[in-house]
């Protein structure tokens, strides 16, 4: 079992816990993954990874209650465990296999959104241990919504943006996005998306305008997230991969996501995994 | 005049019956039938059957003692070379090694020497308590298994009765790899005999730590270094599925049957107090024709759909066990022979509309013996479904040979070992389908053995 040892609510459906998990913490990397189920009869469920501490041997995940999984994981309470947290999964971040000197060169933006801003902070602040201070694009509908700012800024340049402009810029990240290259003198040579599928498409259309090279980490169904399965097939520049084992960052221009969104709702209308028609004992 | 009795037959669930239900399909022999059964053999004195035998039980040996009543002597003389006998009597392709060159076979039936063999395990499991239990004297040194399937439960408990510390990673959630995920409940029953052929490698003082993911969680390396492990067997199976590279593969509602076999086994998606939500369409169409296939199938079949097999080659050609596709007609699939996929059709929404085939013909024997399908032009025609499951067959999980330096593999991603599992990396050992890819559980088994008897004699020399 996998205790948490902390949990906070970020917005209301939305709960940071750290997990005593010490194996997947000692082994981490910064855009890697977890599968955790919350108790015997559970699914098996794939986190992007928010940071982690190997001297503590805890793994913080976000997780956003959308299904009935999700649900039960966020309803958990500190103290409680999860039956099973295996990882670290995927690849880390293509940024950690740059020499030094190359890194410190990038001009590099990440662009996040909604549950994607808190898979974003490794990868941010892995960089700025490195002697690379990022920006940081993080978007929201509105300002009650976003999650992991005041963490963010403490690693990177954060630039925030509502749809409702109750913060920050008035528009969509890919609005922002043009506005610091074009209003803002900005230049970029490494883009990093995390986000909602549907904004991780339209964000990387915008960085192929520009010609900035990105990356982007697709959420994908998986069940053992080990490369068993292929749930998780995605095409990337016509060639199917799996995201659990050549992911989860691919080639953001070369990546289909239209397939990827259908793919994403194959089981959307299933009786089990959704919450009004599920008819299992689990909730009494 | 022994052999003049007929093969005793099994009991089984009515077919119809089954067809809607999880529940095993073989009831296996009672006591009086596995004696009048074990009273036809003819205790040849070259017994061929142990010659055909991957692992050469005794089988007249144990079949002996099984007609004259003595279960605990016929434990014994299989546990000699086999550790899994309830899983094999079960799982085991019988028909074309032990049985399939008995001598009654020529004229009659050959002795039902699986269903013997899975009477004799389940009875060690009902009696495990009563048997004696091996004097184990720990000799303090360590081995790490990679895996709990067959070929890393079989290891670990032989170097666990030499004397070795023995602790298996385990990928996954639950213990026993394919046993778990790939085969299915009315197969091979998880609680009843999974689970404990599992908890008797545990009495023998075997640890197991699931969710590690050797080549993530920690490498061959961390094993050897860090956690101050003398030698690693590794037998991490084949689990990686193949898709045909075909048109619309990617629809949604086509599934590698991994994907849909370890929903319903592993996950337990069949049982609605379970999460995890699996999809078998109206109307499934199952590509391959080997025991997964099969096993897709018929899962598919008591999900709820139509369920239909398109093979390249003829029934002659199918891979299965000759039970497995006997039970699968029995229970209402359709099996259209002769037949290859070119490509799957979607709906307005990107949803399985129907598969797209050709005809095949069969032409000369290709390098595998077998007659190779040929396509008959312009035959094209188009099944309407809105499920495709591809059992097409696995290979090994690259993570480990990624994650470790001087471990060799083969072009087909397979470790390359030597017959006693030793790899190209000194006290890295491996076997079952992580070596040869995918295969049976009987070879995977003795690999696991021969292995534990290398593994012991290299650290012996150190």
């Amino acid at each position: 079992m996998f205790e948490i040892t902390s949990r906070r609510e970020l917005s209301p459906n939305i709960v940071e816990m750290k997990v005593h998990a010490p194996r997947v913490a000692a082994s981490a990397k910064p855009g890697q993954f977890v599968i955790v189920r919350t108790d015997s009869h559970g699914e098996r469920i794939p986190l992007t990874i928010c940071d982690f501490d190997a001297d503590k041997g805890t793994v913080t995940i976000v997780t956003q209650a959308i299904g009935l999984s999700s649900r039960k994981i966020v309803d958990l309470r500190e103290g409680d465990a999860f039956a099973d947290f295996a990882g670290p999964l995927g690849n880390p971040s293509d940024l950690l296999d740059l020499p030094e000197e190359e890194l410190r060169k990038k001009r590099i933006l990440f662009v996040a959104g909604g549950v994607g801003t808190a898979p974003v902070y490794p990868q941010v602040k892995w960089l700025k241990e490195h002697g690379v201070t990022a920006d940081v694009i993080i978007g929201a509908k509105t300002r009650d919504l976003f999650t992991y700012v005041d963490e963010m800024k403490t690693v990177g340049n954060v630039f925030l943006c509502t749809d409702d402009g109750s913060e920050g810029f008035h528009g969509m990240v890919t609005g922002l996005m043009k506005d610091l290259i074009d209003n803002q003198g900005k230049t970029y040579d490494h883009c990093v998306i995390i986000g909602p599928m549907i904004m991780m498409k339209f964000a990387s259309l915008t960085t192929k305008e520009y010609g900035i090279p990105t990356m982007v980490s697709l959420n994908a169904l998986m069940v053992d997230g080990t490369g068993m399965c292929g749930a998780c097939r995605v095409t990337v520049d016509g060639k199917t991969r799996f995201t659990c084992v050549e992911g989860p960052e691919f080639d953001a221009h070369k990546v289909d996501f239209d397939e990827a969104m259908r793919r994403q709702n194959m089981y959307r209308d299933n009786r089990k995994t959704n919450p009004e028609t599920h008819n299992c004992k689990c909730h009494g | 005049m022994a052999n003049r009795i007929p093969r005793v037959p099994v009991r089984e669930q009515d077919p119809q019956a089954r067809a809607t239900n999880f529940e095993e399909v073989c009831y296996g022999y009672n006591f009086e039938e596995a004696t009048l059964e074990a009273s036809r053999c003819l205790n040849c004195p070259k017994p061929r059957c142990v010659g055909s035998c991957p692992v050469h039980i005794d089988i007249p040996g144990f079949i002996h003692h099984v007609a004259g009543g003595d279960l605990a002597a016929a434990a014994a003389t299989i546990a000699a070379d086999s550790s899994l006998p309830s899983v094999c009597g079960r799982v085991c392709p019988q028909e074309s090694q032990c049985e399939g060159s008995c001598v009654l076979g020529i004229k009659s039936e050959p002795v039902a020497i699986g269903k013997l063999e899975r009477y004799v395990g389940d009875w060690a499991i009902e009696h495990a308590a009563e048997l004696p239990k091996p004097e184990i004297t720990p000799n303090g040194r360590k081995v790490a298994v990679v895996g709990s399937g067959p070929a890393g439960l079989a290891c670990a408990s032989d170097l666990a009765r030499l004397g070795y510390q023995v602790k298996i990673f385990e990928a996954l959630h639950d213990v026993g790899g394919v046993l778990v995920y790939g085969i299915p409940e009315f197969r091979l029953p998880k609680e009843r005999i999974v689970a404990r052929e599992v908890e008797a490698v545990k009495r023998l003082g075997v640890e197991i730590e699931t969710d590690v993911i050797v080549g993530r969680t920690l490498t061959v390396d961390d094993l050897l270094d860090r956690e101050g492990y003398d030698a690693v067997f590794v037998g991490s199976g084949a689990g990686l599925p193949r898709f045909m590279g075909i048109e619309g593969e990617n629809l949604n509602g086509v599934f590698s049957a991994n994907e849909f076999l370890t929903r319903a086994n592993l996950m337990h998606a069949y049982d609605d107090d379970y999460d995890t939500p699996i999809y078998p369409g109206r109307k499934a169409v199952i590509v391959g024709g080997g025991n997964v296939a099969m096993d897709a199938v018929r899962t598919a079949k008591r999900l709820g759909a139509e369920a239909v097999i398109v093979y390249r080659r003829s029934e002659a050609e199918l891979p299965a066990r000759v039970e497995e596709v006997h039970h699968a007609k029995q229970e209402g699939i359709e099996f259209r022979m002769l037949t290859n996929p070119v490509r799957v059709i979607a709906d307005e929404k990107g949803n399985v509309a129907g598969i797209e085939c050709v005809e095949m013909e069969l032409g000369e024997p290709d390098e595998s013996g077998r007659r190779s399908p040929i396509v008959k032009e312009g035959s094209n025609f188009t099944i309407d479904c809105d499920v495709v499951i591809m059992a097409l067959g696995t290979s090994p999980n690259p993570l480990i040979k990624s994650t470790t330096k001087g471990l060799d593999t083969n072009r087909r991603g397979c470790i390359v070992a030597d017959e006693e599992g030793r790899t190209t990396r000194p006290g890295v050992f491996a076997g079952g389908d992580a070596v040869t890819g995918a295969a049976t559980v009987i070879l995977a088994m003795g690999a696991g053995r021969r292995a534990a008897k290398a593994i012991d004699a290299y650290i012996s020399g150190k």
